[in-house]
């Protein structure tokens, strides 16, 4: 019963850092494009753009380093579609990234489903070569180590690089100039023109990097998730959990790496838990996320702590004229 | 007098032929369709499907409609589609742009699909709508049609059953307290049994017909509770491709998924939709459509299983063989008692058998027969 129980807890576990990545991914990239002033809604449609490019590098090419540079740089051009439309034109940040979420959908759902229809076998398939590659592997004999050897040591490139990246995040955005300059352009963009900080190459710049990391979390669906098959509406909607983690996090990455394995741990939650032991309905399960995203929400607004809000830049475009 | 001789003799034979009136239609409708035969060439057939060419299940219908089209030698532009249409407004919207398009028939391929069907039918008499997998008939223009798929899910249950080496089978299942879906379990679970009886078959509900992160989660937990064997009802191929990952075994649904998984995947309960397409159109082309409910099954043709695939275990061609001969022979069906439900309660007696309306709902929607439990 005992032993029953902790391979069922490693298990859950084990399933709640799978499911994290793409989390991350996408949360890391919004918190970076909303510490440069702007909210990009259009994190599903990145994953999807990165998710579809992934594929189909992958497919074509053979080659797991173009898989994930074609998901970055698919992920960075949506961003750049919204960074044009929102810091160059000056357009409405929600509609902007709204209405890129249903062209990255669409695009993809289009492009793979012509990728499949047009395949030899009728489908789609990558090289067993290239899967391993991506796939979860056992690093060095470690992840033979009870409990943790799994948990720690058995992942996806992606998933070591997704740390990284909030590593490497957050020592930029608190231990740099660049970080700093970045945070001035997102909280107060005037002053940050008046220190001389180039705003729009601030934006841009970050706006894209976001992207690309949001597209890195389509590839980690599409590639890893679902080894290398593609699928209709592959993303599901992920992107939306990770906008609601930003909150969540505190807009903070090593809270947003903390806070992605607790809702990937949610998200994977109702598989183990047993029925006969709690009996509630999935639909309850399938809440959680948001039910926990609301009580973070009340509770930063009521303790109203600076540095733990939205930075104040965002949603507002910047117009020089204007300050 | 004269003229109100005459009126009288007016307002009975106006009464009369009002009469006459109407009881002919009642009378003829027995035996003949409402429906004028349509000549082949200014035929129009549309179709709702909820999904794209390249999802399993409306992928299926989309080559069943075609394998129509081949078959009654239509044109490309006499039969349209519309994909992605979700299970909202927009179907109603879809509907009608077909019956603008002038369509004489019009299917629909999902269960959410119903009410807007029934609703436009009433409007458009003259239109014939066909909704797959509901239960709803308005004796009139509105019909439904679906498959036996329970017959196909009894021979890959064979199949799982004699795979599996820890007699624990996995099943990730889209909707709890769904006829559709417990029939598939049950009947899935029969086919198991009947060739080792000790295995039981773990299920997981996942409230979605599509999801392919969360079906392939589902997949991955149902593998850590010791399952060797992962069956599907639900639309992606990630369970199989779970199973692969883990070197497990599996069965797909509504395509042949050993493409996906080819070191995993033993067979798939599939559909083939031309048949129920080409018998209804071309009843319509006849002006022979009359507003029938379509139930067909493995005899028909409207339901297989995909080939064995490399992995499954000797002898199972022959067991699913014999299995196949007892459905096609008519004399047997896969819910004939003694059937018990898990709770232990007996549900179909010795030598009975389940009418259709207790596969397609009724008594289906809540039972889950012995040796399936819900994890």
């Amino acid at each position: 019963m005992t032993q029953d129980f902790w391979g069922q807890a490693t298990a859950f576990l084990y399933a709640a850092v799978l499911a994290c990545v793409p989390l991350l991914y996408g949360t890391l990239g919004e918190i970076l494009t909303q510490k440069a002033g702007n909210i990009n809604l259009g994190v599903e449609g990145m994953m999807y753009l990165g998710a579809i490019a992934g594929f189909l590098a992958g497919y074509r090419t053979d080659s797991a380093m173009l898989t994930v540079l074609a998901g970055f740089l698919a992920g960075a051009g949506g961003a750049l579609i919204y960074a044009f439309l929102t810091v160059s034109l000056k357009a409405n940040q929600n509609v902007s990234g709204l209405t890129l979420t249903v062209f990255g959908m669409g695009v993809a759902n289009f492009l793979g489903e012509k990728a499949k229809l047009n395949a030899p076998v009728g489908t789609a398939f990558m090289s067993e070569r290239l899967k391993a590659l991506l796939s979860p592997v056992g690093i060095g004999g470690l992840d033979g180590l009870p409990v943790i050897g799994p948990l720690l040591f058995r992942h996806s490139v992606l998933t070591y690089l997704a740390v990284l990246a909030s590593v490497a995040m957050a020592l930029y955005l608190r231990r740099s100039r660049l970080g700093l300059n970045l945070r001035a352009v997102g909280e107060n963009p005037a002053a940050a023109d008046a220190m001389g900080v180039p705003v729009s190459k601030y934006k841009y710049a970050h706006i894209l990097v976001g992207g690309g990391l949001c597209g890195l979390g389509g590839v980690y669906i599409s590639m890893v998730t679902c080894l290398g098959n593609w699928q209709p509406n592959i993303v599901a909607g992920q992107g939306w959990i990770a906008m609601a983690l930003v909150i969540f996090a505190a807009w903070k990455p090593l809270r947003a790496a903390a806070g992605s394995l607790v809702f990937g741990a949610l998200s994977v939650l109702r598989l183990y838990v047993p029925k006969d032991v709690v009996d509630i309905p999935a639909a309850l399960f399938t809440m959680l996320p948001f039910i926990v995203t609301c009580l973070v929400l009340v509770v930063s607004s009521v303790r109203l702590r600076r540095e733990n809000q939205q930075p104040a830049g965002c949603g507002v475009n910047y117009f020089r004229e204007e300050r | 007098m004269k003229q109100s001789r005459c009126f009288r003799f007016i307002a009975l034979s106006l009464l009369l032929a009002l009469l006459a009136g109407g009881l002919a239609p009642a009378a003829s409708a027995e035996v003949t369709s409402a429906f004028k035969p349509v000549p082949v060439e200014e035929l129009k057939v549309g179709m709702v499907l909820i999904g794209s060419q390249d999802d399993g299940f409306s992928g299926a219908h989309y080559n069943g409609l075609e394998g129509m089209k081949t078959a009654l030698g239509l044109k490309d532009e006499q039969v349209l589609y519309k994909f992605n249409v979700p299970e909202t407004a927009e179907c109603d919207s879809a509907l009608r742009e077909l019956v603008d398009a002038g369509c004489q028939i019009i299917f629909g391929n999902s269960w959410g699909f119903m009410n807007f069907m029934e609703e436009i039918a009433e409007e458009y008499p003259e239109v014939i709508f066909s909704h797959c997998s509901g239960y709803k008939n308005n004796g009139v223009n509105f019909n439904n049609y679906f498959g036996r798929i329970y017959q196909a899910r009894y021979l890959a249950g064979i199949a799982a059953g004699m795979k599996t080496q820890t007699n624990k089978i996995g099943y990730v299942a889209a909707w709890a307290d769904n006829a559709e879906v417990n029939g598939g379990i049950n009947a899935f679970a029969l086919g198991v049994q009947s060739v080792n009886p000790d295995a039981v078959v773990y299920v997981k509900y996942i409230s979605s017909w599509f999801d392919p992160t969360l079906e392939k989660q589902t997949a991955v937990a149902l593998l850590a509770l010791d399952c060797d064997v992962i069956a599907q009802h639900v639309d992606t191929s990630m369970p199989q491709v779970a199973a692969q990952e883990a070197g497990k075994f599996g069965c797909g649904y509504n395509t042949d998924m050993t493409p996906a998984a080819p070191d995993a995947h033993l067979t798939a309960p599939i559909w083939h939709w031309a048949s129920v397409y080409t018998a209804q159109v071309q009843d319509v082309v006849d002006g022979t459509w009359v507003p029938e409910n379509y139930f067909l099954g493995l005899k028909e043709g409207m339901v297989d299983i995909s080939p064995l695939s490399k992995n499954v275990a000797p002898g199972t061609a022959e067991k699913i063989e014999e299995a196949r001969a007892r459905i096609l022979s008519g004399e047997w069906d896969v819910f004939t008692g003694p059937i018990s439900s898990n709770a232990g309660e007996l549900v179909v007696k010795e030598g009975e058998a389940l009418a259709d309306a207790d596969i397609t709902g009724g008594l289906m929607t809540n039972l889950l027969i012995k040796g399936v439990e819900v994890k």
